[in-house]
């Protein structure tokens, strides 16, 4: 996996610090070479080549990147590629198998959980981490989980019913 | 956004990072949580040129009790797991009721309230907590082990008394002596965002009488304010409207507050006086009327006082939807 960084002759090719990570995406592992400061969005989106994870504010408030290390739910604009050395990381594209859809994709779409679509994989992944560990949320739970995720077009109420269908679908199998 | 160049190291013990602080001196940081960090770092506002992760050092993610009461608080502890401590519910109110208000869910399970402290923030929630309880952090470097109360440690906005090669191991909360009780509350435009006004009160009672106080306010103040005077005129009182709204009065009177595009002076100044009282009237509803409290004629939707306060304001992001995303605006 090559990432290609601009030349612009203003440092030295070897003094570019590069460190060597091992980290598991979506059940496959992987080696990288990355630079430190490579964010883990970017090793995902343009490593990895996986898009569906979006950045949205690059500033930490949006959620739209939301990736899951280790289960938990991690703003990857916000983590080091670096750090992911070890560790396992699950994006939207682990949600579904060959043909099926996750319960989560299903949910949203059976619930209009989606308009333009870009806060989606981040609401998902975030929901995903809910559902894990609390199987029966409440509508409160579920927007309170969801907080750190922002949406601008659905008002967030086809979101909040989209996550408590999948929840509903995965109790049922 | 891209952090300039640094170069990274993630020793495994608490000795190897504090030989790599000290070999970095003034131009190495240690990366915890990475939640103020790494946005700061993407803005330039801060370039350093070693970073040092603490993430793979083992044994410093715990909180616990010491057998005497005192609390400690690892500096790989996560916001995340002090909201959901067990530990936290029964034994300590002030920060249970302050962990589920740090930024936002997903920034909970990443940032740290060690790496909080040592961010300095004003508008940081952690450090007002930590002072109110009267709370230290406890720092080792190539000189040994050293402990520093909060009033010594946070030294200006973003600045705090660490010296170049200390690394911050643990804050410790006393032991309290009386019945501990109080909590943080804090208004914010929206979750994740930085507090409007936030306000600590904790509260040491014996036998009806106050045996020792605390009270700090975040984001009216340069950095974060220890109202040492309206904590004093607590002390040896039993709580009443009169001894609340005399706190209440004095908190008010020692915030320096400035009007931004959070809202004015005077309204800040005027949420610390109501959320000292609201703190102190807890479970004394008829103290807390008569001191002033002015619950309800203020709207208090914007006010997130706990888990369900922020959940039950329609949406969970209501206030994100008119509020606008400023750039950073991200707590430790």
């Amino acid at each position: 996996m090559t990432i290609v960084y601009e030349d612009r002759g203003d440092e030295a090719t070897g003094d570019v610090p590069i460190n060597r990570i091992k980290f598991t995406i979506n059940g496959q592992k992987k080696i990288a070479e990355v630079e430190p400061r490579l964010l883990l969005s970017h090793l995902i989106r343009r490593g990895l080549g996986l898009t569906g994870t979006h950045m949205g504010c690059d500033t930490t408030n949006c959620g739209a990147c939301t990736v899951l290390v280790d289960g938990r739910p991690v703003k990857s604009c916000t983590m080091l590629a670096v750090q992911a050395d070890g560790h396992s990381i699950e994006t939207v594209e682990g949600l579904s198998g060959q043909s099926e859809l996750h319960p989560l994709q299903e949910g949203f779409k059976q619930e209009h959980g989606l308009q333009c679509g870009f806060c989606t994989p981040g609401m998902m992944m975030a929901a995903k981490a809910l559902l894990a560990e609390n199987p029966s949320p409440t509508e409160d739970e579920v927007r309170w989980a969801l907080s750190g995720n922002l949406c601008r077009c659905t008002g967030y109420q086809n979101i909040v019913k989209s996550v408590l269908w999948a929840a509903d679908k995965l109790r049922a199998e | 956004m891209y952090p300039s160049r640094f170069r990274y190291e993630a020793p495994r013990s608490v000795g190897e990072a504090i030989s790599l602080l000290s070999e970095g001196g003034d131009d190495a940081k240690v990366l915890a949580g990475g939640q103020s960090l790494v946005p700061l770092m993407k803005l330039r506002f801060a370039s350093p040129e070693l970073i040092v992760d603490i993430n793979n050092i083992p044994g410093l993610d715990y909180h616990r009790e010491d057998a005497d009461g005192t609390m400690r608080i690892g500096a790989l502890c996560r916001h995340a797991d002090l909201e959901h401590s067990a530990l936290l519910l029964s034994k300590q109110p002030v920060m249970a009721s302050a962990a589920p208000l740090i930024a936002d869910p997903i920034v909970r399970n990443r940032g740290t309230l060690v790496g909080s402290l040592c961010h300095a923030d004003p508008q940081g929630d952690w450090a007002s907590v930590v002072t109110a309880l009267g709370g230290h952090v406890v720092a080792r470097g190539p000189g040994g082990t050293r402990v520093i109360s909060m009033a010594d440690f946070v030294t200006g906005p973003f600045q705090n008394s660490l010296a170049p090669g200390e690394l911050a191991i643990e804050a410790v909360i006393p032991a309290a002596k009386g019945n501990l009780s109080g909590g943080y509350l804090k208004l914010e435009r929206r979750v994740g965002d930085f507090a409007t006004v936030g306000v600590a009160v904790a509260l040491e009672t014996a036998d009806g009488t106050v045996t020792r106080a605390g009270i700090a306010l975040t984001g009216v103040g340069g950095s974060t304010i220890s109202a040492t005077e309206a904590a004093g005129t607590l002390v040896g009182q039993a709580l009443t409207s009169q001894t609340i709204a005399a706190a209440a009065d004095l908190a008010a009177a020692a915030a320096r507050p400035r009007t931004d595009h959070r809202g004015t002076a005077e309204y800040k100044r005027h949420m610390v006086r109501t959320f000292v009282v609201r703190i102190l009237s807890r479970g004394d509803g008829e103290a807390g009327q008569a001191a002033g409290d002015t619950r309800g004629a203020n709207g208090d939707s914007a006010v997130t006082g706990g888990r369900s306060g922020a959940a039950g304001g329609g949406s969970a992001n209501g206030g994100a939807a008119n509020g606008g995303g400023s750039d950073a605006e991200r707590a430790a």
